[in-house]
């Protein structure tokens, strides 16, 4: 009944016909014979100890670097590792991955690998040194204007945001003092330049929420320009919500440098 | 017969939140306990030409009967010999093999493969084992055919399985379709892609090089929206799927129009916009973008509206109105505005179940800002049940047309990656493995 049910479509009708036919001509397609029992009972493995895990790398990446700027730490380990943890506050890792840090001094990370058959550590050094002195300021007189790119990256800082919130901090103002100042003096050099105010957020909020929270961000930074004497004009907003991180690190001082607002030269 | 056992999965699907939570576990426990049809799902084996493609035919039969939620599959080990390839093997003396200890299957699955003019076909049968007598145990038996390859034995066994859980009141997932973003490595440009309901034809949509995001699909499967930022800030695109056309949809002068969403009769987009203030309105406009006024009219952040698939009168959305991010519903036209959840954490992501009556979303509630977890809730009572437990990030999932199955995405694997599981949060299965993948939006 099922079958006659089912034969409605065209195709199944087919179908069934080329068995039908193929059943009247000739015995249905032979099917093969069945496998033999399985006879032999599996072998038992002895048990050994396992060895220790292998630590296969663990490297920083650079090894020296500058104060303030960052190294990578990479690590794989093979073999049985219940846990694999590195010093300096990182804590427990995943058997292989990679992490940001940001010493402040020169630095010895020990990794650690612990599994059933032991432990194994092996360790990766990161030199500091302290920054060249900061270069002079750019020379806005004259033909020496330099690059939009450039003027800004040197004159116009970030401006920082609280969690879940679009608002211009007290902390924040000073700074926008600043950026206004530095961006009417770039508007002027460069006539047909505009400036985009892009707005970021930390990862923790949903991604479409984030769209428009950095969104309003980029609003409030620009709105204050403008008071500021800034030309609306000139300042287009965009929203990368948490798109376009800076970083990626799970913790407060990584999400902080995610809410902001960044300034970049538009076309 | 066994029709009860759907009943009961119906009822708990529609009810979930109308009990209460603890009534909802107890159910839980209910289908994964007792309620499921005991099968023996045996290896079909293939004669001239077909045995290379019978452990992928094996594979996905077995894999689409676990993931429909309705059947206990008896482990292989326990099975007696010989196993039947065709009727005339099946007598009383099989037939007591397979009912009785240590098997103790309701229902069998038996068949081969085997080529015939360079197709390959397959005789699919299901026999149900207390019926009494071999002579009145059949309940399926019918042929399937394909291409001579690893896709075409896929077809079949997808095929097959869909007949035996359409037997059981169940509907198949063969031939829906998930769509969804996907990144090569992080920092790298995103683009929707489309793949099948069971992770297999992962292809790409959109060639924009840049931010292809949060894409959105219709009723009735024919078009989708997401989000591009090749205009430079973020505007909708609504493409028709076959042919797949770019349709030009109008973006206000806006600096954000996002989140798209189509009406249950494909007919209009409702959207996420900065247009005329500070982000966002939801704003609801013609399929082409044309005649569009704004719903809502906070002074916050308004976005992801879903319309309701049955009625087409009740949205919900995530607002900022009340603080943190929270799930709202609201009359299409922007009245009755009332919050579904309870203003703990930080909530996202809502979708409709097909019933129009039950939503799944992303919340944080009880974990760290960040830690989203899948819940569902019943919007008329507003109770909900926790599907997944701070397994990495869980979000945006998706109901899939049958009701029963979720996508989603999740970090607990490590990497953004696409998964499904059935409504109660069992038999999760990972979708997507390449690179990074988000948002998965469900069609058909």
């Amino acid at each position: 009944m099922l079958l006659q049910r089912k034969t409605t479509a065209a195709l199944l009708a087919a179908s069934l016909a080329l068995f039908a036919a193929s059943c009247k001509k000739k015995a249905p397609v032979a099917p093969p014979p069945p496998p033999p029992a399985a006879t032999s009972a599996p072998t038992t493995t002895e048990t050994t100890r396992p060895p220790a895990p292998v630590v296969a790398s663990f490297s920083a990446e650079p090894t020296a670097i500058q104060r303030g700027q960052s190294s990578t730490l990479r690590w794989e380990i093979t073999g049985n590792a219940a846990s694999v943890s590195i010093d300096q506050t990182i804590g427990n890792v995943q058997n292989t991955g990679n992490r940001r840090v940001f010493p402040g001094e020169n630095t010895t990370y020990t990794l650690t690998a612990t599994g059933p058959g032991g432990a194994t550590t092996a360790s990766a050094t990161v030199n500091v040194t302290s920054p060249a002195p900061p270069p002079p300021p750019p020379d806005t007189g004259g033909a020496n204007k330099g690059t939009p790119d450039a003027r800004l990256a040197s004159a116009v800082q970030d401006v920082y945001f609280d969690y879940d919130k679009s608002d211009v901090r007290g902390d924040s103002q000073s700074v926008l003092q600043q950026d206004a100042t530095a961006l009417k003096a770039i508007l002027a050099d460069f006539p047909s330049l505009t400036i985009v105010v892009e707005g970021h957020c930390d990862d923790r909020g949903s991604a479409e929420y984030n769209l428009g929270l950095g969104d309003r961000r980029a609003s409030s930074a620009k709105d204050y320009l403008v008071q500021l004497g800034v030309p609306a004009e000139r300042l287009q907003t965009i929203s990368y919500g948490k798109e376009r991180p800076q970083c990626t690190d799970e913790n407060e001082s990584c999400w902080q440098r995610n809410r902001r607002a960044h300034f970049s030269a538009g076309q | 017969m066994k029709k009860p056992v759907f009943i009961a999965l119906i009822w708990a699907l529609s009810s979930l939140a109308l009990t209460s939570n603890l009534a909802a576990q107890d159910f839980k426990g209910n289908i994964v306990g007792g309620s499921k049809v005991k099968i023996a799902v045996p290896d079909f084996r293939g004669s001239a030409g077909a045995p290379a493609l019978m452990s992928t035919f094996n594979q996905t039969l077995w894999g689409d009967l676990v993931s429909a939620g309705l059947f206990d599959l008896v482990a292989k080990t326990f099975y007696p010999h010989p196993i039947p390839q065709q009727p005339s093997d099946f007598g009383a003396a099989t037939m007591a093999s397979w009912l009785n200890p240590p098997v103790q299957a309701s229902y069998l699955t038996f068949g081969y493969g085997a080529t015939q003019d360079n197709l390959f076909v397959l005789r699919g049968w299901l026999y149900d084992l207390t019926r009494g007598t071999p002579a009145q145990a059949q309940a399926l038996a019918k042929n399937y055919i394909g291409s001579m390859d690893d896709a075409g034995a896929r077809k079949t066994a997808h095929e097959f399985a869909a007949d035996i859980i359409a037997l059981f009141g169940g509907k198949s997932l063969f031939g829906t379709h998930i769509y969804y973003v996907h990144q090569a490595y992080a920092g790298a440009p995103k683009e929707v892609w489309v793949m099948d309901w069971d992770g297999s034809n992962q292809h790409q949509i959109s060639r924009y090089n840049g931010l292809t995001i949060q894409p959105s699909v219709s009723s009735d499967g024919s078009h989708i929206a997401f989000v591009s930022y090749a205009k430079r800030t973020p505007g909708i695109v609504v493409f028709s799927v076959d042919p797949l056309r770019d349709l030009h949809f109008y973006n206000q002068m806006a600096s954000v129009n996002s989140s798209p969403a189509f009406t249950p009769d494909g007919k209009q987009v409702m959207y996420s916009s900065s247009a005329g203030g500070r982000c966002c309105r939801l704003f609801l406009a013609n399929l082409d973008g044309t005649n569009f006024h704004p719903v809502t009219h906070s002074e916050f952040i308004d976005t992801e509206p879903k319309i309701n698939p049955k009625t087409g009168a009740q949205v919900v959305f995530v607002s900022g109105r009340s603080g943190p991010q929270q799930i709202y519903q609201m009359s299409i036209d922007g009245g009755n505005i009332e919050r579904l959840s309870d203003g703990t954490g930080e909530a996202s992501n809502p979708s409709w179940h097909p019933n129009g009556e039950i939503i799944a979303f992303a919340w944080t509630r009880g974990f760290a800002a960040g830690k989203f977890n899948i819940f569902t809730m019943d919007v008329a009572s507003k109770r909900y049940n926790q599907l997944t437990h701070d397994e990495g990030r869980n979000e945006n999932p998706s109901w899939a047309p049958d009701g029963t199955h979720l996508a989603f995405a999740s970090t607990r694997g490590g990497r953004s990656q696409i998964y499904s599981m059935l409504a109660n949060g069992t038999e999760a299965q990972r979708l997507t493995s390449d690179g990074l993948n988000f948002s998965p939006v469900w069609g058909k």
